[in-house]
């Protein structure tokens, strides 16, 4: 096999939170390792630190102590600008929820990044309708979130975390509020999207979700149990 | 600021979140539209006084004589002082350059005739300068002149409501009139601001007058304006001065406050601009803390728009959103709520101010209205409530972790 550049590289990483007077440590140590173009599925109970795991790598939450390299470059002492322009440039996300802007019709959510970006208007409306296309709801453009399906709404998520041209999606539980076959619908896309070249980290707790990725890792209180490929 | 993407972002919530808008932006308007209120009424207040004023120069310094208090250098005290034409002459060398105009005033209440009517008015004898001491307004025909005084000619110059109660609508320049018997003839027709009582005033020539009355050289009065480049103290010293030189020559005690009396307008003047500079306080207090309680308001209401909008706030910055661009968007929708809010505050009030205009002059408000300046300085004012009102606010939206903001509901 190849190798292929590591995009995520993550050696003893702690993580706890305070809890008043005590503190819950969450993740105790983790070693992992995510080379570019990898789609992989992280599984766990609740409170296994999946989703903590998730949140440091989307560079949404900050890790005690450890290393952590994204795209080769060290994570730390990142502040918020900085933060937020290394997630603007190299991440995107999925949610469960959607996390769409409910005031903005579709074309508007999945612009939104290239605004961040610094794009121009004309540009970056001209990109959000290419990538919405490319989700199968172009039609669906000027159409508020409410106005759509949940699998609909996916789509439109999908189409904003790629418009930036990240090198991963970071995906929590994004088929959690869907019904079976709109959930293969959105896993299907998401393993094209892989063989474009596209990194995927998706979260789940339904083995069937995580069967269709090609790497496995399991997360018990706070360490690696299992990384196998599929 | 001027980033158009930006402003494109802010329309679109706010049009979008209209309700939300509106209710941010009442307390603005509210206290905006109370702020020029009340600067409208406060200029209405200081109209009505400069109103009040208007009749004579607010240069101007009256001298009366009367009977003494105090006995001094052998005279007993309630001795009687007459003013004379000699003291006007000791005034001029005296001050000279310091006295702008002057005329002597002997007053009368006489009957006037013309024809078939006839009416009790006013009579003040005077010289040319008390045009400028009273600001007479000739409507037609011309004030008494010195040619007047040297003749001692019986000529009038009369009020405008004298001529239209003796005259109706027909004019009375030329034409002669009595007064107490004898006939003069009217050479002018004047108005005067001070009101009706004014201008049922006749004017006729000194001279003539201390003739006529038998008053020899006598005069009831002296009217001066001090030189307008005088400031107020040196005004009032003047006006002072003018006092002690006059007891002076008529042998009366320094201390005596009778005997001769002055009437300074310079004091009246700073008197009154004590007040109004009061009235401006009072305004401005009020005025300013109607307008912190309304960037309070609006500051509070910002703080629970962005509680509200933490989810939004938060997918912005997974987005890619730094601090500094959610702080500058937060920050410069306060300020353009508050500003488009507080500007029609501004157009209602003064709309407002201009309805009741008319209907307000009895409580002693004339032409209540703001001026070009104020309204500049409300809306830089607006500006900096606006960056005041979204700074708090903004520094939270800032301070939001972008995962604590995503897991709100």
């Amino acid at each position: 096999m190849e190798t292929k550049p590591k995009m995520i590289e993550i050696k003893d990483l702690h993580k706890s939170y305070p809890m008043g007077k005590d503190s819950l440590h969450v993740l105790k140590g983790l070693n992992l390792e995510i080379k570019e173009g990898e789609f992989v599925s992280i599984m766990g109970a609740s409170g296994s630190g999946k989703s903590t795991l998730l949140n440091i790598i989307g560079l949404l939450d900050t890790h005690d102590t450890g290393t952590y390299r994204l795209n080769d470059e060290l994570i730390e002492n990142l502040n918020e600008k900085k933060a937020a322009q290394l997630r603007n440039k190299f991440l995107g996300f999925i949610f469960q929820s959607f996390n769409l802007i409910n005031y903005k019709n579709a074309q508007e959510n999945v612009a939104l990044p290239l605004y961040y970006a610094g794009m121009s208007r004309k540009d970056r409306n001209e990109q959000a309708l290419k990538y919405l296309d490319k989700v199968g709801i172009k039609d669906w453009a000027h159409h508020l979130p409410n106005e759509m399906s949940g699998g609909q709404k996916q789509r439109v998520a999908i189409a904003r975390a790629l418009v930036s041209h990240p090198k991963v999606i970071l995906a929590d539980e994004p088929t959690g509020a869907l019904d079976s076959e709109t959930s293969h619908s959105v896993m299907d896309l998401l393993r094209e999207i892989n063989k474009e070249g596209m990194t995927i980290i998706v979260i789940t707790h339904e083995e069937e979700i995580a069967k269709a990725s090609d790497r496995i890792i399991r997360l018990k209180d706070g360490i690696i149990v299992s990384d196998e490929k599929v | 600021m001027f980033d158009l993407d930006r402003w494109h972002e802010i329309f679109e919530a706010i049009s979008k979140n209209k309700l939300r808008t509106v209710l941010t932006g009442f307390t603005v308007a509210f206290a905006i539209l109370l702020f020029t209120l009340l600067f409208g009424v406060g200029n209405g207040l200081q109209n009505t006084f400069k109103k009040q004023f208007a009749d004579d120069a607010n240069n101007a310094i009256f001298i009366y004589a009367d009977k003494t208090s105090k006995a001094y250098k052998g005279y007993q005290a309630g001795r009687e002082i007459k003013l004379k034409n000699d003291d006007l002459k000791f005034l001029v060398n005296k001050f000279g350059d310091k006295i702008q105009f002057m005329s002597p005033r002997i007053y009368n209440f006489l009957k006037t005739t013309y024809q078939n009517e006839s009416s009790m008015n006013d009579i003040r004898a005077v010289k040319p300068d008390h045009q400028f001491l009273e600001n007479t307004i000739i409507e037609s025909g011309r004030y008494i002149n010195q040619l007047d005084l040297e003749r001692r000619s019986k000529v009038a110059v009369i009020g405008r409501l004298v001529e239209k109660d003796l005259f109706k609508n027909r004019s009375a320049l030329n034409k002669n009139i009595v007064i107490d018997g004898l006939s003069y003839k009217v050479v002018g027709v004047f108005s005067d601001e001070g009101g009706d009582r004014e201008e049922r005033m006749i004017y006729i020539p000194i001279t003539t007058a201390q003739g006529i009355f038998g008053r020899n050289d006598e005069v009831d009065q002296i009217n001066i304006t001090f030189n307008p480049e005088m400031n107020t103290e040196e005004a009032i010293a003047f006006g002072k001065d003018v006092q002690q030189e006059l007891r002076k020559k008529h042998d009366i005690d320094p201390r005596d406050d009778n005997g001769i009396r002055t009437q300074n307008m310079a004091e009246a003047n700073q008197q009154v601009g004590q007040m109004m500079f009061g009235i401006n306080l009072v305004v401005l207090i009020i005025g300013l803390g109607t307008l912190i309680a309304g960037i309070v308001g609006v500051s509070n209401i910002m703080v629970y728009v962005v509680k509200e909008r933490t989810k939004e706030l938060g997918i912005r910055k997974a987005l890619g959103a730094t601090p500094a661009a959610i702080v500058g968007m937060i920050i410069q929708e306060t300020i353009f709520i508050t500003a488009l809010a507080g500007y029609s505050g501004l157009i209602v009030g003064i709309g407002l101010l201009k309805w009741m205009s008319p209907h307000v002059e009895e409580y002693f408000i004339t032409n209540p209205s703001v001026s070009k300046s104020v309204v500049i300085g409300a809306t830089v004012l607006l500006v900096v409530s606006g960056l005041i009102a979204g700074y708090l606010p903004a520094k939270r939206a800032a301070s939001i972790k972008p995962i604590e903001a995503l897991n709100s509901r």
